[in-house]
């Protein structure tokens, strides 16, 4: 009993024992809901659709993604829409649980079950032949897209090799998955010729290795080999240079840009470093709390920012040449997205807060064919024309 | 003084200086015979000597495996070093036994990068902050709740944190009670070990501006250690850029803006991502990776990846010169 | 933007985010609770463990009827007349003979409303033997299981915290004892007190108490290995920067953080205790008649063949209170081992 008299004292802000079984029924009928869908056997056709856009790759509309935690429901993606045209490279940015990451995972089906959840939404994807939903789309069926049509690159390259196969043999492991009945010798020659595009001096003796031989940008560069191998339409690099050093980071950025024209795909580029962006984007996604903030091309969101939040993580960013006394800052946390009330989530850090903001979430406005900002700032200029 | 490799032991102290570092060094041992003899070690720190005076603030670059880390925790002997001095506010505190020393330590205080593991879990934040307090008898007993409280309102901490622990808190709430833990003990000189790193980038603009803000009210000295150059410019007065354990260039922060002498700080230079989509970087990029440090190249550590390197950089070690107005380097292409 | 820019880093202080009031968290303590009792198992585990103990310490108490060594001697007196005939010298003898046969002491009743479990060869409740059978197993194990970890978190935190020589020192002694043949030394050991003429009811705790002396590596070690990383934690290294003591930084800092993983590891060797304390009594080295024990208990049927295949409640309890009694301490340590898992906090 001493327990529930200590967070009396300590400010009442914990949840009671009650509230906690109540959120633990609750969460387990959704999840046990949303895995038996999950696991379904089905036709295909049940997940097949259309793309709205003709030039894009992949269309991601309102999706939602829960996590279904004792705490509460976090509702890490809650409404997120963005396309990726064909041969773009579309960067998403954000701090840390702003979603950008779930989103990422979402379309790979990659959320670790039964906590977090697809909820709702699609995700169309044009696949080298058809077209799937990959929020409808069972598990069992993943492995149609998964690693062929999208492939990944992680942030950590230290463990995302597996430490006991060397290089050749986890690189030509993933022409077997995706030729069916190719020789040793074909992988091998196609394994050594991706370690070739990626900038790998000696091929021959990176085939060989084991990952522990291999300096972090090596590795980074065998794990975009890896996501390269299979020919991919599609691939996410969920801050591919966050864990190297600035000189590597640069290699790693000349090498991705490179590429960009080389390769026959679309590029999603997750960073929280706006200069990366900035360096390598065509299309930028501003995400806060879940949300997609604003997106448009990436000079309209440099060089003319129109949600306060995104003025001030460019402000807030001390770059090599800025000379101010105090840097900017947005004052306040990011919040946890559990319980969000119904307002725009940025109201409570945001300077330019008008009295409208009280009211709803701002809907997404339009301010140029390929502009978008969900901000009650931006609301009178939509209606005057 | 810099125009000398060694620095001679009975120097007299720099009474402007209140962290004096000469010819500092720091080896780990890699292995060892069964009766304790080194067989081969790894050299962190070779050779790093500077002075900084109180109220200043010196930013350290580098990348990973340059030292920085080992560096800042030498200076506040956590680690032993392996040579050199370590003079701080006018005492030789190299050879100081842990006893004497815990004495200095309420005057050297450190930051660190991860806000997660540098707090212990099972406190309460009031409980995190007042033990130091009373450990070292800032304050009168009865007086340690109110300064601590004082203590958490000027680094931006709500009074009802008190009875809180660490895990309610965001990364950046977290290197607020960091801040405040290592200014409890009222301190002269903190390390701060990469402290925004870690954190977004919303977070970093409010944790670097709490900082310059106690260096005011406090009159603190920092060293400040990060692989951010953006951030380090901001921040610091002085700026050393380190490379396998040495010092490459040291000097004031606009020396070193303005007229970077050393080949791997112009490319540390130019490898930040620049904010702005029409600018085209003409980026240095660095080939190859960064030696191990257990295995260091001979001559000049930087000539495996230079650009301007020449013959006599795979031979000869630089020296580490005054280039004008404190401003050092070492590098063999600056001497002709 | 450039209203903005008036506003540059006015606001340095936190400012409460009235969005922070929506979230409430939990409790560290609340955390460990829930996840404990999400498994069901572990709530089984305390079920049984709880129950064992009320039925042992709160049991006598309660039903008095009979004590601990307290003969039932409702037992009948039987008179059997024996008539034997035989012939001496053609002329035809009848001898009467009347044999008193003793049966004062009630034994191997069964089960009945005076005796709930019956009795056992000698006359003894059961059920009553059983309760105070429990009292021995649960103190025996709860005092050399206090006596380990006390002696574990001492040498293994100096060898976690000083290293070196020490270390090495302990370490080896750890191995060394790790070594030895438990049960063999137990038998002679047993076999010295039997000549030293040791009062019956002590034996079993000088035998603990050498359990003990061979049990501690395990928990050593433990916490020399919890602390060897502990110490590497940020937060170490601070402690060590604000310049404490080395007492505070043991006690203060490091032996807490140990104690998930040690309170784990006591409910788990409690399980082991009450084994080992079951099969002293059996092999007749701990607690002799007679006292009660359930490994005693059971050891009935090693005089009599008949009791194994007849009389059930004669040993069958004793067994069942020590599966119970191993089982839920095992489940309660899974369960707390769950629980306590820092990989598994969010």
């Amino acid at each position: 009993m001493s327990i529930f008299k200590k967070n009396k004292k300590s400010g009442g802000n914990y949840l009671s024992g009650k509230e906690v079984r109540a959120i633990a029924k609750e969460n387990a009928k959704v999840m046990k809901e949303l895995e038996a869908y999950k696991n379904r056997k089905c036709d295909e056709s049940e997940y097949l659709t259309e793309m709205q856009g003709e030039d894009n790759i992949l269309e991601i509309d309102n999706l939602h993604s829960y996590f279904f935690t004792e705490q509460g429901v976090v509702k890490a993606v809650n409404g997120v829409s963005f396309d990726i045209p064909k041969n773009k490279t579309v960067g998403i940015v954000g701090e840390s649980g702003c979603g950008k990451s779930v989103t990422s995972m979402s379309v790979m089906r990659l959320l670790q079950g039964p906590t977090g959840q697809i909820v709702s939404g699609e995700i169309r994807f044009h696949a080298k032949e058809k077209i799937f939903d990959i929020a409808k789309m069972p598990m069992r069926d993943i492995h149609k897209i998964r690693g062929s049509e999208i492939a990944m690159i992680f942030q950590e390259p230290m463990t995302s090799l597996n430490p006991i196969f060397t290089i050749g043999e986890q690189l030509d492991e993933v022409t077997f998955i995706n030729k069916k009945g190719a020789r040793k010798d074909e992988a091998k020659a196609k394994s050594i010729e991706m370690l070739n595009l990626v900038g790998i001096a000696m091929p021959e003796r990176v085939y060989g290795a084991y990952p522990h031989e291999l300096s972090g940008g090596m590795r980074q560069r065998v794990m975009i080999a890896m996501a390269l191998a299979s020919d991919p339409r599609l691939i996410i690099a969920d801050e591919p240079t966050t864990a190297l050093d600035v000189t590597i980071q640069a290699q790693i950025l000349d090498l991705l840009r490179d590429l960009k024209d080389k390769i026959d795909g679309s590029i999603m580029l997750i960073t929280h470093d706006l200069g990366i962006i900035a360096e390598m984007a065509d299309y930028v996604v501003v995400m806060y709390a879940g949300r997609v903030i604003e997106k448009g091309t990436v000079e309209e969101i440099f060089h003319n920012p129109l949600h306060p939040y995104t003025i001030g993580l460019q402000k807030s960013k001390p770059t090599v040449d800025s000379s101010n006394e105090e840097l900017y800052n947005i004052p306040g946390n990011v919040p946890n997205p559990v319980n969000m009330p119904n307002h725009c989530y940025f109201k409570e850090r945001c300077a330019m807060c008008k009295e409208k903001c009280a009211g709803d979430y701002p809907d997404m406005i339009q301010v140029s064919p390929t502009h978008f900002v969900s901000c009650h700032l931006y609301e009178e200029g939509q209606n005057n024309g | 003084m810099a125009n000398e490799q060694i620095i001679a032991q009975d120097t007299p102290f720099d009474p402007e200086a209140i962290l004096e570092v000469r010819n500092i060094r720091k080896c780990f041992p890699l292995k060892k015979t069964i009766t304790g003899k080194v067989t081969s070690e790894l050299v962190a720190v070779d050779n790093v000597s500077f002075k900084l005076k109180a109220g200043e603030t010196l930013g350290i670059v580098g990348e990973s495996g340059c030292g920085k880390t080992t560096l800042g925790r030498t200076i506040l002997k956590l680690h032993e070093p392996t040579g050199g001095q370590i003079i701080f506010d006018g005492q030789d505190i190299t050879n100081l036994q842990s006893k004497d020393m815990r004495e200095i330590r309420k005057q050297m205080q450190i930051i660190f990068q991860d806000p997660y593991s540098s707090l212990p879990p099972r406190d309460t934040v009031g409980g995190i902050l007042s033990e130091p307090v009373e450990v070292h008898n800032i304050v009168p007993k009865k007086e340690v709740k109110n300064y601590v409280l004082d203590l958490m309102d000027k680094c931006g901490l709500r009074d009802y944190y008190f009875e809180r622990y660490p895990h309610e808190f965001s990364g950046g709430q977290r290197q607020r009670i960091c801040i405040a833990r290592a200014l409890s003990v009222q301190p002269k000189l903190v390390i701060c070990d990469e402290p925004v790193s870690a954190l977004d980038v919303s977070i970093q603009a409010q944790i670097i501006n709490l900082l310059k803000r106690l260096q005011k009210d406090l009159n603190l000295t920092y060293v400040f250690i990060s692989h951010d150059l953006s951030v380090v410019k901001f921040i610091s007065d002085k700026i050393g850029v380190m490379y396998l354990g040495n010092m490459v260039e040291f000097g004031s922060k606009d020396e070193i803006f303005s007229n970077p002498l050393h080949p791997y700080t112009k490319a540390l230079f130019s490898a930040i991502p620049y904010p702005d989509p029409d600018v085209k970087m003409n980026r240095i990029v660095l080939n190859g990776d960064i030696p191990s440090p257990a295995n260091p190249p001979k001559g000049c550590r930087f000539h495996t990846r230079c650009p301007y390197a020449k013959d006599i950089c795979k031979e000869v070690t630089p020296e580490y010169k005054d280039y004008g107005n404190g401003h050092c380097a070492a590098c063999h292409l600056l001497e002709e | 933007m450039e209203e903005n820019t008036s506003k540059l880093g006015a606001d340095v202080v936190d400012t409460e985010e009235p969005l922070d009031k929506n979230v409430r968290l939990m409790s560290p303590t609340m955390m460990v609770v829930r996840r404990f009792f999400r498994s069901k198992l572990s709530i089984i585990g305390l079920i049984m463990v709880i129950g064992l103990f009320i039925f042992s310490f709160a049991g006598p108490v309660m039903y008095d009827q009979w004590g601990e060594i307290e003969l039932d001697e409702s037992g009948k007196t039987e008179y059997a007349v024996g008539e034997t005939t035989y012939t001496v010298n053609g002329v035809e003898y009848t001898l009467r003979q009347t044999t008193e046969k003793n049966l004062k002491d009630n034994f191997l009743a069964p089960p009945s409303e005076e005796h709930i479990l019956g009795t056992d060869n000698e006359g003894y409740d059961i059920f009553v033997r059983l309760m105070y059978g429990g009292r021995i197993s649960l103190t025996v194990s709860f005092l050399a299981v206090f006596l380990i970890t006390l002696l574990g978190v001492i040498l293994g935190g100096i060898a976690g915290f000083f290293g070196g020589w020490i270390d090495n020192v302990l370490m080896r002694l750890c191995d060394v004892l790790m070594c030895l043949p438990g049960i063999p030394i137990l038998l002679i050991i047993s076999t010295i007190l039997d000549a030293s003429d040791i009062d019956a009811k002590y034996r079993i705790y000088l035998l603990m108490t050498y359990l003990t002396f061979i049990s501690w590596p395990g928990t050593a070690r433990l916490v020399r290995g919890q602390i060897l990383s502990l110490r590497e934690q940020e937060y170490m290294v601070a402690a060590e920067a604000m310049g404490y003591s080395t007492g505070r930084k043991i006690f203060k800092h490091l032996v807490p953080n140990v104690m998930p993983q040690l309170i784990v590891q006591m409910s788990l060797s409690l399980g082991s205790m009450i084994l080992y304390e079951a099969t002293l009594s059996y092999l007749n080295l701990g607690v002799k008649a007679p006292y009660a024990a359930w490994g005693t208990m059971i050891n009935i049927i090693s005089t009599n063949q008949d009791i194994l295949q007849n009389h059930l409640n004669v040993w069958v309890p004793a067994g069942v209170c020590i599966v119970i009694a191993v089982l839920g301490f095992n489940f309660v340590g899974d369960g707390l081992r769950d629980a306590l898992d820092p990989k598994a906090r969010r």
